[in-house]
């Protein structure tokens, strides 16, 4: 008889399964045949999943504190993880609270898509918590799978079914690369294990990597580069942006990014950390592309998702600097700038939301012209998020560079600090646009008034946390100082 | 005194202010008038409390007064660190003192959103007062780019016809210069282990990474000075800023850079400072000369007035690289009395402009005949730009020329010429606005100064010919600190001259 694995760890990751099922089941018995039954029942199923999500929260930050492996060393839940799936949870959690009435609007409101972004959710959990190749790769499926499907919600609309179409092409692509990659490692080392990879290659047996194994290395490096969007495995991201549902993207933007960010993190410091002389430089030449591209490719956008896609390629391309540095400044630089960059781009993709004239959604940039006339408390808040983007203190954005510069500089990578700052001024010219529309522009057309409540409750929370960060760092500091440190410690 | 936190309260009371008109609701018109009742209460109350910070502040000492501490980010030995030395408790007076002149100017010019107006006002009375008291060099920083949050707002929304090139340009040539700057003090803080100010002064940093520093200090504080070539953003944002826009950019937000100079690039890197004394002198000189006469080609007013700005600017460079202690206290008073009085030339720009809403030079003439009181207070600071003995502007210009003839007297000489060129550019200024026949006839019906107007200008005059008059009062009080630092200059570029000798 086999021995029954620890199930404790794995209590989250149990519950938000067993929720997605049964608000799949309650969806099914509950679907009635006329439209109203219908956003009801998809209106109670988003609310159950938000509520659920925040449970998950609370049963996350249960098992925090300490390092468990079990199933054998294919699940691991560390600090680290804990942090991460935090984040995620409240990537979810406002994603859920923004998309209602979008939803309903569109007039594609079915309670399919609160499930689907739960299963991304635990997806995304078991990405995050994995601590082997195999079961990397079936978080990595399990969330693509839902996210594809998502991306074409909105299935009568040419340009979703094209942005999921795309999506599921290329990332299929990039799996396969994953895929390749890893087989590689397993058959020039034996193993699919974290643990065990990192044992064979640490210190004084880095030489020993063959050069199957760098290939190997090399082709997951490109599957999760696509998965964050970074240069030059970028191209599906304006696209997929432009087209899927406005709140489907505020997701992709956040969630699956951060998810993928942590997986490289794990990945190339875990088991590869040794090894860091040969894959360093692949990343230092991605960071600088992505930094860049993110930074002049943005400027001649017409249209906001886009060149919201065109920032978070950017951003990446910061974040990533942490992981060249490859040491526990660099990867706490980067837990904190993935928490404020959720918080700025949720509040950022909400304040788009509320762009809808008569009705309709609308998604130019000029379309924003005179929205502090007519919507005073979304235009400054979408003048903080914008701000804090471009990196200018007091506000979050501010702070998140400053830590990721901080391990660059320790480190003394100043070539990619220097190149950092300087896209970040590149950057601020698109973003400081965003504000010269809305605050110096004269209105033509206003916007639909009132806004829906919750996205009000979204917009207020997430920029009064971004403008609050200087006045109460810790708490997002100090987790993330824990649970980087807790990566380092073998 | 160590037990009130009184910089605290003077940081944080505009921000306070700036909450409260945020919570004001109701009709439009009766927003607007408690939203500016409320900007001036805050600030005159301000300006008050800061009174008290300079009578409580001790002349003798060139330690830093009125610290406050608190653990901000413990993690990385990041605290809220404040306090004054002789250096900066007149900047931050000089700030406090502005603040409400800028509200009170405004008060009439500015009809269109009165509220956020007020508000970005007392924020950035926040930001400019915090930059002067930080004693952490990251809080130094973050005051000192978030400046440009409300700045770039003001000009803007508020802003002339080309509003938004100016605010872009602005907002963009700063933040070049202030990023280049922000990795120098992440290589700071790596290299002395430490963000806090009081003991990087006395951190000696390897003389190759200092030429390093330095460079990227510069990059900032060039910008923010402005010093020739880079100052193509001042005139762009002065002629498009609402006049007190201007005034506040002008009054504080120049000195942004000479205080730099003076707390980070003289102390903490003056080896390098030996070497790039040379430069600083070249691009004075440039600055003085050329702009002075780019200043006189001008028919915007206010453009003349940016112009001669970066002119007197360079007087300041060259005094803080002179190195000496009359050069320096010579910087300090010049960026002092430059700030009240190009603050009150802008002022004086605005009070015709509201009337007329025209800058050009040639709309105007013989303003005397319709404005006399408004005459006599123009030439009372047109004389002081100019330096006129007796008034603050001598003082400065005069130090500044003793300083430089001890170590250089080319540069002494040729900096003079730029007196000479002050005099010819404001003089005719004058002399095309005020004097002549009353002839155009949109100006037949021109009113003299309003009684708040003379209230705006009235202490403004005052301190112009008081500074002028009797400097004691202002140079004892950064007399000790300045000789501190000279001190710590000469003792770091005698030890390494030294160590090249022993070699």
């Amino acid at each position: 008889m086999t021995e029954i694995p620890n199930m404790v760890p794995v209590i989250p990751e149990i519950f938000v399964a067993v929720i997605g099922m049964a608000l799949l089941m309650l969806g099914v018995f509950q679907k009635a045949a006329d439209d109203a039954t219908e956003v009801k029942t998809a209106h109670l199923v988003s609310r159950l999943g938000m509520i659920s999500l925040v449970l998950t929260m609370m049963l996350v930050a249960t098992v925090a504190g300490s390092t468990f492996n079990t199933f054998s060393g294919m699940f691991v839940s560390d600090p680290f993880a804990v942090y991460f799936k935090i984040l995620i949870l409240f990537a979810s959690a406002l994603t859920l609270a923004i998309s209602h009435n979008y939803m309903e609007n569109q007039g594609i409101a079915r309670f399919e898509y609160t499930v689907l972004v739960i299963f991304a959710t635990l997806g995304m959990m078991i990405m995050i918590s994995a601590s082997n190749l195999m079961s990397l790769y079936l978080g990595l499926e399990m969330q693509s799978l839902s996210l594809y499907v998502i991306a074409t919600f909105n299935r009568d609309d040419e340009r979703s079914t094209e942005a999921g179409l795309k999506y599921f092409v290329l990332g299929a692509v990039a799996s396969g690369m994953l895929l390749y990659g890893s087989s590689l490692v397993y058959g020039f080392s034996g193993t699919t294990d974290f643990q065990m990879l990192g044992n064979m290659f640490d210190g004084d047996h880095a030489p020993d990597a063959s050069l199957g194994l760098i290939v190997g290395i090399v082709f997951i490096l490109a599957g999760l580069s696509f998965k964050v969007s970074a240069v030059p495995f970028h191209m599906w991201t304006p696209d997929v942006y432009e087209g899927a549902p406005t709140p489907v993207t505020a997701f992709f933007s956040v969630g699956p990014k951060i998810a993928a960010i942590a997986l490289f993190i794990r990945v190339m410091v875990g088991p590869f950390g040794d090894l860091v002389q040969h894959w360093q430089q692949i990343i230092v030449l991605i960071s600088v592309a992505s930094m860049l591209l993110g930074a002049f490719a943005a400027i001649n956008q017409t249209n906001i998702k886009r060149m919201m896609a065109y920032s978070s390629i950017g951003h990446v391309g910061y974040a990533l600097i942490g992981l060249v540095v490859a040491n526990e400044a660099g990867v706490r630089g980067i837990m904190i700038y993935m928490a404020v960059y959720l918080f700025m781009n949720i509040g950022a993709f909400a304040c788009i939301l509320t762009m809808r004239r008569a009705g309709r959604m609308v998604e130019k940039i000029s379309d924003l012209s005179g929205l502090s006339k007519t919507h005073p408390m979304v235009a400054a808040a979408l003048a903080i998020f914008m701000f804090s983007m471009a990196g200018i203190p007091p506000l979050a954005g501010f702070f998140s560079k400053l830590y990721i510069f901080f391990a660059a500089v320790e480190s003394g990578f100043f070539a990619l600090a220097i190149i950092g700052v300087l896209s970040s001024v590149v950057g601020a010219f698109y973003y400081l646009r965003i504000i010269k529309v809305v605050y110096f522009d004269p209105p033509d057309e206003t916007l639909d008034t009132p806004i829906d409540r919750n996205l009000g409750y979204v917009i207020f929370g997430t920029a009064l946390i971004v403008v609050l960060f200087f006045a109460f760092p810790g708490i997002i500091i100090d987790g993330a100082s824990a649970a980087a440190a807790a990566m380092f410690t073998k | 005194m160590n037990y009130f936190p009184i910089l605290t309260l003077l940081i944080f009371a505009p921000l306070a202010g700036a909450l409260f008109i945020l919570a004001i609701r109701g009709e439009q018109e009766v927003v607007n008038r408690n939203a500016r009742h409320v900007a001036i209460w805050t600030s005159s109350a301000v300006f008050l409390l800061s009174l008290m910070l300079w009578a409580g502040f001790d002349n003798t000492t060139a330690d830093f007064q009125f610290v406050e501490q608190w653990q901000w980010m413990p993690a990385f030995n990041i605290a809220y660190h404040v306090g004054v030395d002789g250096i900066s408790v007149l900047f931050v007076l000089l700030t406090t003192l502005l603040t409400p002149i800028c509200i009170l100017a405004s008060w009439e010019s500015i009809q269109e959103r009165v509220k956020e107006y007020m508000i970005a006002f007392l924020v950035l009375e926040t930001m400019m007062v915090g930059m002067f008291v930080a004693l952490d060099i990251f809080v130094f920083y973050i005051f000192f780019e978030a400046v440009l949050l409300p700045m770039f707002l003001i000009i803007g929304v508020w802003g002339g016809p080309r509003r938004v090139y100016a605010a872009f340009k602005l907002f963009l040539y700063t933040l070049l210069g202030s990023v280049l700057m922000l990795v120098a003090v992440l290589a700071m803080y790596v290299d002395a282990g430490t963000a806090d100010i009081p003991t990087l002064l006395t951190h000696d940093f390897p003389a190759t990474m200092q030429t390093w520093l330095w460079l990227a200090f510069f990059a900032s504080f060039a910008v923010k000075m402005p010093m020739w070539p880079v100052h193509t953003w001042l005139p762009d944002a002065h002629v498009e800023a609402p006049t007190a826009g201007s005034v506040i950019l002008a009054g504080v937000l120049l000195k942004f850079g000479g205080y730099g100079f003076l707390r980070f690039s003289l102390p903490m890197f003056p080896l390098a400072t030996m070497d790039f004394t040379p430069l600083i002198y070249s691009l004075s000189i440039i600055a003085v000369i050329y702009t002075s006469l780019v200043a006189l080609a001008q028919e915007d007013m206010k453009k003349l007035i940016a112009y001669s700005s970066v002119a007197h600017m360079g007087f300041v460079t060259i005094g803080t690289f002179t190195q000496t202690v009359q050069g320096v206290e010579g910087a300090i008073y010049q960026m002092l009395s430059h700030g009240i009085v190009s603050a009150a030339l802008f002022l004086i720009v605005g009070v015709v402009y509201d009337r007329i809403h025209s800058r050009e030079i040639d709309m105007y003439g013989g303003l005397v005949h319709r404005m006399p009181v408004y005459a006599l207070a123009f030439m009372v600071f047109m004389l002081a730009s100019v330096g006129l003995p007796g008034t603050g502007g001598f003082v400065g210009e005069f130090l500044v020329l003793l300083g430089a003839f001890q170590v250089n007297p080319w540069v002494a000489a040729l900096a003079s010429t730029g007196v000479i060129l002050g005099a010819v550019y404001m003089l005719y200024l004058y002399r095309r606005i005020i004097f002549g026949q009353l002839t155009k006839e949109h100006l037949m019906k021109i009113t003299d100064l309003s009684g708040r107007e003379i209230m705006v200008f009235a202490p403004l005059a005052v301190l112009v010919l008081w500074m002028g008059v009797y400097p004691s009062s202002f140079l004892d009080v950064m007399h000790v600190s300045v000789n501190n630092l000279i001190d710590r200059v000469e003792t770091a570029q005698a030890a390494s001259q030294a160590l090249l000798a022993g070699r």
